[in-house]
């Protein structure tokens, strides 16, 4: 151990971010399951502790079941969708192919606007007007001869429309991410299996795909939570309504609109630990890989 | 190479072209519904002409979403100039100290902060406005920490620290420690050693962090649905708002959707590298 004179300045430097990191994400995480866990559910009542009725009570309401089916079904859609688009982007553009830092930049664009502008144009888009009232992507579907969909207003599968402009946001990112995997595969590892018979097939199924394990891995991350906590490509796809609800927006409900905070604190809980259940890990195994590396 | 398996590399190749070409035209459907809708005068919002170009175009959308929107710019741009530069100063710090003047723990601590990055904003936000509330009591700035911009400015801040800390240190780990340890013999301090060896360095990394965090200030909602009111709404609540609002016409509504845009898209198109390496480093990738 090194003297504490040597390391005691560096300390001193970070300790008001320690500070603040300490008081605003874990305090303040704290504080929101020690709200979550009391009878406050008007914002002038005492606040009882209960410990976990809030979270059991919750699934007593249909508006929760159906937020929690929505988000499921979004994340599967959203997740799978720029995963694959994304590869496909990257797998087309791996060996290099002209005007590469253009098609780059026009798939990545998406990504520098954000969720509400996104959500005003795909709202415009996916409008579940038909016939004559079509506009958007049943207009354009009505001169292709396509058959004219209900979008984000479908009962059953209206997530799965909204997950069409996070996809379009998203996957642009992803192929970024599988590009830079792709190139970092040596190409004498590529040689080498070549030269011992493998096909072009099986080089990529046997020495490429494994090796872009740990950036799947990441960009499933990011997606995932991402996909969890979403919140203003829904706000500004449809506002309020119940029919394309996830937990965020319920959140937001619970705090502005029935004005109780308990209730609010309880699905920010759940949004908070349906993320931590994976990140977490994730997390500690990153940082002990770099550390062995 | 064969001829047979030259000619079926050339179709791949087009085939591949073709395809990506494809992807890029339904890429840009969104833009051109945002261009062609903005520029319509409202004699032209009709079902029938949805995809059609305007015949007569007109900037009257334009003006109005302008007039609109021009507030919420103005606080956008007084919430992420400073908050980026804020943030940038706080991760420089911090990756300085966390990869080249480590003390015991920093590891720990450094995946601690880590978290902070992933959490889910939703779950400090009830506690944070009341926080925030407390401490416009205490100090008796009415509207100053709840309710108005320096408020947001600091929540973005200190949950900013972690990405911004994160791509610093993720770039001092490549400055060579010999350089330090030069700088040490020669009795310099902490202090001293990062004003005249890593900060002449750093404007890749600066470059990087001003710009993500900026981008993310800029394009933030939820603080500012959560943090903000009617006189420090930024952009997005009240794009939100102005298309929200039933009587807004789609031109208006694409031509705000456009201005609320361009401050992030104009450094996309000019640092787009920067930008890049802001999203790599997001992936945990240095």
């Amino acid at each position: 151990m090194r003297r504490a004179r040597t390391w005691l300045p560096g300390l001193l430097l970070v300790t008001p971010s320690i500070i603040a990191i300490g008081v605003f994400v874990y305090g303040l995480l704290g504080w929101n399951f020690q709200l979550a866990m009391t009878d406050k559910h008007s914002q002038v009542a005492e606040g009882e502790f209960v410990g976990l009725k809030n979270f059991v009570d919750i699934w007593d309401l249909p508006r929760w079941h159906l937020s929690v089916s929505h988000t499921i079904l979004f994340t599967v859609v959203f997740v799978l969708g720029a995963l694959l688009l994304g590869w496909l982007l990257a797998f087309l553009m791996e060996k290099g192919i002209r005007g590469e830092g253009t098609f780059r930049a026009i798939y990545l664009f998406p990504m520098a606007i954000s969720f509400v502008a996104t959500g005003i144009v795909w709202r415009w888009l996916m409008n579940s007007g038909t016939g004559e009232r079509a506009v958007g992507l049943n207009r354009l579907f009505g001169y292709l001869g396509l058959p004219e969909w209900q979008w984000f207003r479908d009962q059953d599968w209206g997530m799965a429309a909204m997950a069409l402009p996070a996809i379009w946001q998203m996957s642009g990112y992803v192929m970024a991410l599988f590009l830079a995997g792709f190139r970092g595969v040596p190409e004498e590892l590529r040689e080498a299996a070549r030269v011992d018979g493998c096909t072009e097939w099986g080089v990529y199924r046997h020495v490429v795909l494994p090796l872009l394990r740990p950036v799947l891995l990441s960009a499933l991350i990011i997606l995932g939570h991402i996909s969890l906590k979403v919140f203003d490509l829904i706000v500004a796809v449809s506002g309020k309504q119940i029919i394309t609800d996830v937990p965020a927006v319920f959140m937001w409900v619970a705090v502005f609109d029935s004005h109780d905070p308990a209730k609010g604190a309880t699905i920010a809980a759940y949004i908070v630990v349906s993320v931590a259940i994976f990140v977490i890990p994730y997390l500690i195994w990153s940082v002990r890989k770099e550390r062995t590396s | 190479m064969t001829a047979v398996a030259g000619r079926r590399g050339a179709v791949f190749q087009w085939t591949r072209f073709g395809v990506l070409c494809l992807f890029v035209v339904v890429f840009l459907i969104p833009i051109y519904v945002l261009l062609v809708t903005s520029f319509k005068p409202l004699t032209e919002a009709d079902p029938s002409q949805a995809w059609n170009l305007p015949r007569t175009w007109t900037v009257e959308a334009w003006r109005v979403a302008w007039e609109k929107l021009a507030p919420g710019l103005w606080n956008s741009v007084l919430l992420a100039v400073p908050g980026s530069l804020l943030s940038c100063a706080l991760g420089s710090m911090n990756g300085y100290v966390l990869s080249k003047w480590r003390f015991p723990g920093a590891d720990v601590l450094f995946t601690l902060f880590l978290f902070g990055m992933f959490i889910p904003y939703q779950g400090v936000m009830i506690p944070l406005v009341q926080l925030l509330v407390g401490l416009n009591d205490l100090t008796g700035l009415d509207g100053v920490f709840y309710g108005g911009i320096p408020g947001l400015v600091l929540a973005h801040v200190v949950y900013g620290i972690p990405i911004c800390t994160l791509i610093f240190r993720n770039y001092y780990v490549t400055i060579p420690t010999q350089l330090i340890e030069a700088a040490r013999v020669d009795g310099a301090g902490m202090l001293r050693a990062y004003r005249s060896v890593v900060l002449p360095v750093s404007g890749p990394a600066i470059a990087v962090v001003v710009i993500w965090q900026f981008t993310s200030l800029w394009n933030d909602f939820l603080f500012a649905v959560f943090l903000t009111g009617p006189t420090s709404w930024p952009t997005t609540v009240m794009l939100n708002n102005i298309a929200g609002a039933q009587a807004t016409p789609y031109s208006q509504q694409m031509a705000a959707a456009i201005l609320a845009s361009i401050p992030t898209m104009v450094i996309y198109v000019l640092l787009g590298r920067f930008f890049m390496r802001g999203l790599m480093a997001g992936a945990l990738k240095g």
